[in-house]
């Protein structure tokens, strides 16, 4: 927590990675974003936090697309990636979730090898022309995830044998063997034990110097430990948005000091 | 506190739940009581089926045959004439010296005598020397199947007691097997007829050859056609489709079409398949179209389930990643789901295999005697030839049928028992 102030100075210098503007999304009948407006920077974990069912999660998913799958979902108003409309119509989902990676709450490795699992995403992108930079990148993902020495030797054992904080590094370095520019965690520890957590809370704050992090989180002391700037959503709306220290100890918004003394939530 | 004001004896939570326990633990009892009861029910029906059918069709395993050294009279067999001859009379000539009582001159006694061979037996015996004339003029040692009722007698399936004009053999008929059975030229084998054979109107000559092939072509008819469209229909109904009335109303009709009795089906087979597309009668390709008609739901509803189960996480991992849709229920959904859609599959091929109904309206219950080289050849199947030899009025046909409804179990029951393999093999703990 000390060297915070000292990341937070930094991070202002960063340009925006992600810009929504005036963002709603319908579930059916049901508004489940209300007009959103939120610069994300780059090279800068951001949580988003906020009670159950404020639609954080929601807003997670509109920055891959995810929503798409969902039939009755709808998502208007604009959101940028580096200046451009993910939801323009030349824009391919496919494409740009191989830019924006994603990492979801439970574990969820392919039932394959550890090598396949990582191997996926590169091949049907068909990042890598031979074995040997399928291997690098393989190698250089699992590193990436914290976990190239603890499956360095069993790569071709099922990634669904690893314990639960392997299998959500194992899902990281997933994430990343596309070579994103944004990763997007929706509660990426809620399934892990204290010690897994730790793991992958530390893992966090290092994949900042390559990835624009966007992690949704119950715990506002996960939030408070890895991110640089926080976002509050309460019913659908984004209540506030700014450096995290700032957040935690001088909300300006009386929701956001509710929430954060725990009175609401 | 209203017990009190009732003037009752106060109670506390805990002698209400005691009060209501034993009641509770009664309705348990009476409902395991009935769950064990009607599962008892069900064994016992199983017992009484396999022990009624095993009881009467064993003996159909075993098949009389008489032993008899054969001299190949050159006389009688001419090589230039084969496959002509007078197999018959070698035959005749064999089994005279084992019967003293029998005049050699009378035709009567002679033919009365010979009846203990079965029709094919001669027709055994050209065989061989078709395949080997060299053995024209030598003594042979030939085994050839005894007629029905003679086997019946060994098998003591003729009651001695019965008066003479009501049995089927008479005194004389059963005195002659008697001899020969005292000159132990008759030896009961294993019926290895009953697969290598086809059908015939002579029980000790009919086999399940025609039907067991006409059964696999059929089959395999029905699996080649069924199972691409069963799971392309599935995976499209959903994955795909969007969902809408229209695809609600596909959904109702395919359940629905899973319910029609399968007598239905025959019909409209025989209506287009031979009827407006001029397919020959009872070919087992025809039979397997009718069954895959069938099996379809059965597949698309089973390949559904198992698409089902396979969790979301699942697809978001692989959506996540940047797989587009068909990757991912190609790449993905599909192979997790092949366990079940496989189980799916082969209950409903075991379904198709026991199936009588469609195939007896197509003309699969047509008499053949050799077996289906093709798909396309007329031919029996396993459950329509039951239905033949049960119609037959041969005493033979009795224990036959038994054993070919035993062969026809056999096959369901290692065709379930594979989907059960299949399925715990492969089942996946998520």
């Amino acid at each position: 927590m000390d060297d915070l102030r000292v990341v937070t100075r930094d991070i202002d210098t960063h340009a925006t990675k992600i810009s929504a503007k005036n963002v709603q999304v319908y579930y059916g009948e049901t508004h489940a974003i209300k007009d959103v407006n939120v610069e994300i920077k780059e090279h800068t974990v951001t949580a988003f936090i906020g009670p159950s069912g404020c639609g954080k999660s929601t807003f997670l998913r509109s920055i891959n697309r995810m929503n798409d799958t969902i039939d009755i979902c709808r998502v208007e108003g604009d959101i940028l990636i580096d200046g451009q409309d993910i939801y323009d119509r030349n824009i391919d989902p496919v494409q740009l979730r191989a830019r924006v990676g994603m990492v979801f709450q439970k574990p969820n490795p392919f039932p394959k090898s550890i090598y396949d699992n990582v191997a996926y995403g590169p091949k049907i992108h068909g990042l890598a022309r031979t074995k040997a930079e399928l291997d690098e990148i393989v190698e250089k993902s699992l590193r990436r995830g914290a976990i190239w020495d603890e499956v360095k030797d069993r790569l071709h054992a099922p990634g669904t044998g690893l314990s639960g904080g392997q299998q959500q590094r194992l899902c990281i370095a997933r994430a990343v063997a596309t070579e994103p520019d944004v990763l997007l965690m929706d509660e990426p520890c809620s399934a892990l034990d204290p010690i897994a957590t730790a793991q992958v809370e530390e893992l966090i704050d290092q994949l900042r110097e390559s990835y624009t992090v966007v992690i949704v989180t119950h715990s506002m002391q996960q939030a408070a430990r890895v991110s640089q700037k926080t976002a509050f959503f309460h019913l659908g709306s984004l209540v506030e948005y700014g450096n995290t220290d700032e957040i935690f100890t001088n909300p300006k918004d009386s929701r956001t000091e509710s929430y954060i003394s725990g009175r609401i939530g | 506190m209203t017990d009190i004001s009732h003037g009752s004896a106060p109670q506390t939570t805990i002698d209400k739940v005691q009060a209501s326990l034993a009641r509770r633990h009664r309705k348990q009892y009476i409902l395991q009581g009935f769950g064990i009861v009607a599962i008892s029910i069900a064994f016992l029906m199983l017992f009484i089926l396999l022990w009624s059918q095993i009881a009467t069709g064993y003996k159909a395993f075993m098949q009389t045959n008489i032993t008899l050294e054969v001299f190949v009279d050159p006389e009688e067999v001419d090589a230039g004439k084969l496959p002509r001859g007078n197999f018959d009379d070698v035959l005749v000539a064999a089994l005279l010296p084992y019967l003293p009582n029998v005049d050699a001159s009378s035709r009567a006694d002679v033919r009365t005598a010979s009846g203990i061979f079965s029709n094919g037996a001669q027709f055994y015996l050209r065989n061989r020397i078709v395949e080997d004339p060299s053995l024209i003029g030598q003594t042979i040692t030939m085994r050839v199947p005894v007629s029905d009722p003679y086997d019946q007698l060994y098998k003591e399936l003729v009651d001695r007691d019965t008066p003479e004009n009501l049995r089927r053999l008479d005194n004389t008929q059963i005195s002659n097997f008697d001899q020969l059975y005292e000159a132990g030229v008759i030896t009961s084998r294993l019926n290895t007829a009953l697969i290598t054979n086809a059908d015939s109107r002579f029980p000790e000559l009919a086999g399940l050859k025609g039907a067991l092939l006409g059964s696999f072509w059929a089959l395999l008819t029905c699996f080649l056609i069924a199972f691409p469209l069963g799971i392309g229909a599935a995976v499209y109904l959903e994955e795909f489709a969007p969902k809408n009335k229209l695809s609600d109303f596909i959904e109702v009709n395919i359940n629905n079409l899973a319910a029609v009795p399968s007598v239905v089906f025959g019909l409209l087979a025989l209506a287009v398949f031979i009827g407006w597309f001029g397919m020959p009668r009872s070919v087992p390709f025809v039979g397997g179209l009718t069954l895959a008609l069938m099996t379809m739901p059965t597949i698309i509803i089973a390949t559904r389930a198992a698409l089902k189960a396979v969790p979301p996480s699942i697809r978001e991992a692989a959506l996540g990643v940047g797989a587009s849709k068909q990757q991912v229920v190609f790449g993905h959904v599909v192979p997790l789901a092949m366990p079940g859609i496989l189980t799916g599959t082969i209950i409903g091929l075991a379904q198709a295999l026991g199936e009588t109904a469609p195939l007896l309206l197509i003309g699969m219950n047509a008499f053949i005697t050799s077996a289906p080289g093709s798909p396309f050849d007329s031919s029996t199947a396993l459950p329509t030839q039951i239905f033949i030899w049960a119609d037959s009025p041969e005493r033979g046909f009795v224990s036959r049928t038994s054993a070919a409804i035993l062969v026809l179990l056999t096959f369901l029951i290692a065709m379930n028992a594979i989907a059960i393999y299949l399925r715990s093999k492969f089942e996946r703990k998520w």
